[in-house]
């Protein structure tokens, strides 16, 4: 019961050591970490209005990171994320380039279609291309995202170009002003607070129900865990492995669509780089899925608390002073806690004394009671 | 293109190559041991970043070069110690963890640079070096033997990873725990020191890959390496884990890279397909890596963490 209680608390614990690196890093600075606190938390749960702006923020991280989930439990490794975003941004840009007249009840559902597709293709091909031949997903998808940047800002600056830039002769890297019939509506008035929002976590709880209420993400998970059993139980192994990351990068590209039609500008813009259009979605939503525990539902609240941070950061910055730039050193380290808590968990449970070496067995004794699982479902 | 195929053109594309190869090729043999003692770190484009930084501003503030590029080995040995103890003795995933140094070097040199410099300011180069007779030889001088320290290194480090991985005992115990650990922990090779080591000589080069970068730019901005070092580990899939494939891959790269600038230059590729061109670089490694990566092996253990449990 013990070590159940603190294995839960591990995650919360990291976070706090993060936290506290956070403030050593303030005090470096020479601003008052307590100051920094009470920004944070003022700028991102401070009044109604940043709340809405906290979920907001939250809202591309959910969709990443309800991603990053069912790529994981199929054990693959998407870092792609930002060109899936950029895809799907793109896609469904141009979709509204072409179609701006539909009604919005037609449109608005269109740009999100057309950013999951954007997002499942630029997921598929490293799908595919770890399935039939055999190229390691994380290289190729940070090779996308290096890619995708540069196509952004081919089309941004030439055949997407807003008319009026190039008569101005200004030149910004930006469409024209899309129609308006795809704006995502705002369901709080006079805040942000869109229907992209909701879209994030309903696709969240479909995300938790495909992987665990039905076949397709049974088979997904199979594959995860143990690709030969899967495959001796006549799962097609390489099917499955694409479809992980396209799913997965679907997800994001929902991200991007909603990105830019939840936007004020209701324009797809670049600054040049990805991070300009992104805001590191694509990496944040890794972060956000690694502290929900790889659970599409634990997504949201981590999703949340990541938003949360995020728009703090820049109330720090207004009023401290200090690059809102910490948040991402913040994330890297909270990133580095998680990841190594696991083995922390278990060495707080054998230092502790009492029931050390249950909790290690209790854990594989888990393990192997969801193997059989697996394998008895396979064999019905 | 008739602008192209003039000697001074081509001379001075090649000596761009070797340039902009050489934080590639730092990089990438450091990644090549770890690699080789089963430890993948994607987290050298973050220490890159953060050693660059440092490096810059230690030259922005006293002058002096080398102490630039101590600090820059300095930051690559900090960093080494902790994705070694996350690693070697947290057993994390690799591939995330790296994601996490990533994102921790590239907010925190974000950070640093906007709170102590502000706005980019140019500092001085690293000066090339001369080698007497060698430097004169017409065409080939050049490009090849008026280059910095730092070039130098990074060649000279080519045929010295490749006697240290398969010359040395040290080399010989890499790569048994990059293979098969249990089997070397059974013969008394201490798999948890072997690849502390190794990832200790990797993030040192990634420190010095970051130093030659800015070092060479002679100027910092944030995300300065737009990502190089994830090419840098790219490039070793595509070396099949040898320093000499390595060294080609990161010639290559160079090449690419700079052919396409000259290009640009040259209006010989257009200005509004130039963002298009900048594609080619990755496009050309995934290429790569679709012809390779049936045809080689990479070591057994690759990411996978130690235990004797």
């Amino acid at each position: 019961m013990f070590n159940k209680l603190l294995g839960g608390l591990v995650p919360f614990l990291a976070a706090l050591v993060a936290f506290a690196f956070g403030a050593i890093m303030l005090v470096a600075l020479g601003a008052n970490p307590l100051e920094g606190l009470e920004a944070i938390f003022d700028g991102s749960v401070g009044s109604g209005e940043r709340i809405a702006a906290t979920a907001v923020k939250a809202t591309p991280l959910i969709l990443v990171g309800a991603g990053i989930t069912i790529a994981f439990r199929t054990n693959v490794v998407n870092i792609g994320g930002e060109s899936q975003i950029i895809g799907g941004a793109l896609l469904s840009t141009i979709v509204a380039l072409g179609f701006p007249g539909l009604p919005a009840f037609i449109l608005v559902p269109l740009v999100i279609i057309a950013g999951a597709i954007g997002g499942g293709i630029l997921g598929a091909i490293p799908g595919a291309l770890k399935a039939y031949a055999s190229v390691n997903e994380i290289l190729s998808t940070i090779m996308l995202n290096l890619m995708m940047v540069q196509f952004m800002n081919y089309l941004l600056r030439g055949p997407l170009i807003d008319p009026y830039e190039l008569e101005a002769g200004t030149r910004i890297p930006q469409t024209e002003r899309l129609s308006d019939n795809a704006a995502l509506p705002t369901i709080i008035e006079g805040t942000r607070f869109h229907l992209g929002v909701l879209i994030a976590v309903a696709a969240a709880i479909v995300a938790y129900i495909i992987l665990w209420r039905t076949p397709v993400g049974f088979r997904l998970r199979a594959v995860g865990h143990s690709p030969k059993a899967a495959r001796a139980a006549g799962i097609n192994v390489k099917r499955n492995i694409t479809l992980a990351l396209a799913i997965s990068g679907s997800l994001a590209g929902i991200a991007g669509a909603i990105l830019v039609f939840g936007s004020e500008g209701q324009r797809m813009v670049t600054d040049g780089s990805a991070a300009g259009f992104t805001s590191s979605a694509g990496f944040n939503g890794i972060v956000a899925a690694l502290f929900g525990g790889l659970h599409p539902l634990w997504t949201i609240p981590s999703a949340f608390l990541f938003g949360a941070l995020l728009t703090g950061a820049t109330q720090l910055q207004r009023v401290l002073q200090v690059p809102s730039s910490l948040a991402v050193a913040l994330n890297g380290i909270i990133v580095i806690f998680v990841i190594s808590s696991s083995r922390v968990r278990s060495w707080l449970q054998t230092t502790l004394g009492n029931t050390n070496l249950f909790g290690e067995e209790e854990e594989e004794e888990e393990e192997e009671a969801e193997e059989e699982e697996v394998e008895e479902e396979a064999s019905t | 293109m008739s602008d192209f195929f003039t000697s001074s053109v081509l001379v001075a594309t090649f000596a761009s190559a070797i340039r902009l190869a050489t934080p590639y090729l730092l990089a990438s043999l450091g990644e090549t041991i770890g690699q080789r003692s089963g430890v993948l770190n994607l987290g050298v484009d973050g220490v890159m970043l953060l050693s660059a930084f440092f490096s810059y501003w230690t030259v922005l503030e006293t002058g002096n070069l080398w102490l630039a590029v101590v600090v820059a080995l300095a930051v690559g040995i900090i960093m080494g110690v902790l994705y070694g103890v996350i690693t070697v003795f947290f057993e994390a995933t690799q591939g995330i963890s790296g994601i996490g140094i990533f994102i921790f070097g590239l907010g925190f040199s974000d950070l640093m640079f906007r709170q102590q410099v502000g706005t980019p300011k140019p500092v001085q180069r690293l000066p090339s070096v001369e080698i007497p007779a060698l430097a004169d030889i017409p065409y080939i001088g050049e490009p090849l033997f008026q280059r910095s320290l730092l070039t130098y290194l990074a060649f000279a480090l080519v045929p010295l990873t490749f006697l240290l991985l398969n010359k040395t005992t040290f080399g010989l115990n890499i790569r048994s725990v990059g293979e098969n650990p249990q089997a070397a922990d059974s013969l008394g090779v201490s798999v948890e020191r072997t690849r502390f080591a190794a990832i200790m000589i990797g993030n040192s080069l990634a420190g010095l890959a970051g130093a030659a970068l800015v070092l060479q730019l002679g100027i910092f901005q944030p995300n300065l390496t737009q990502g190089m070092g994830f090419i840098a580990v790219a490039l070793v899939y595509f070396g099949a884990w040898r320093p000499l494939g390595v060294m080609g891959g990161a010639l290559l790269y160079g090449l690419v890279n700079a052919t396409v600038l000259q290009w640009k230059s040259l209006g010989i590729i257009p200005v509004s397909i130039s963002d298009l061109a900048g594609m080619a670089p990755a496009i050309v490694t995934i290429g790569a890596l679709i012809l390779l990566a049936r045809r080689v092996n990479a070591p057994s253990a690759l990411t996978k963490p130690f235990s004797r449990h």
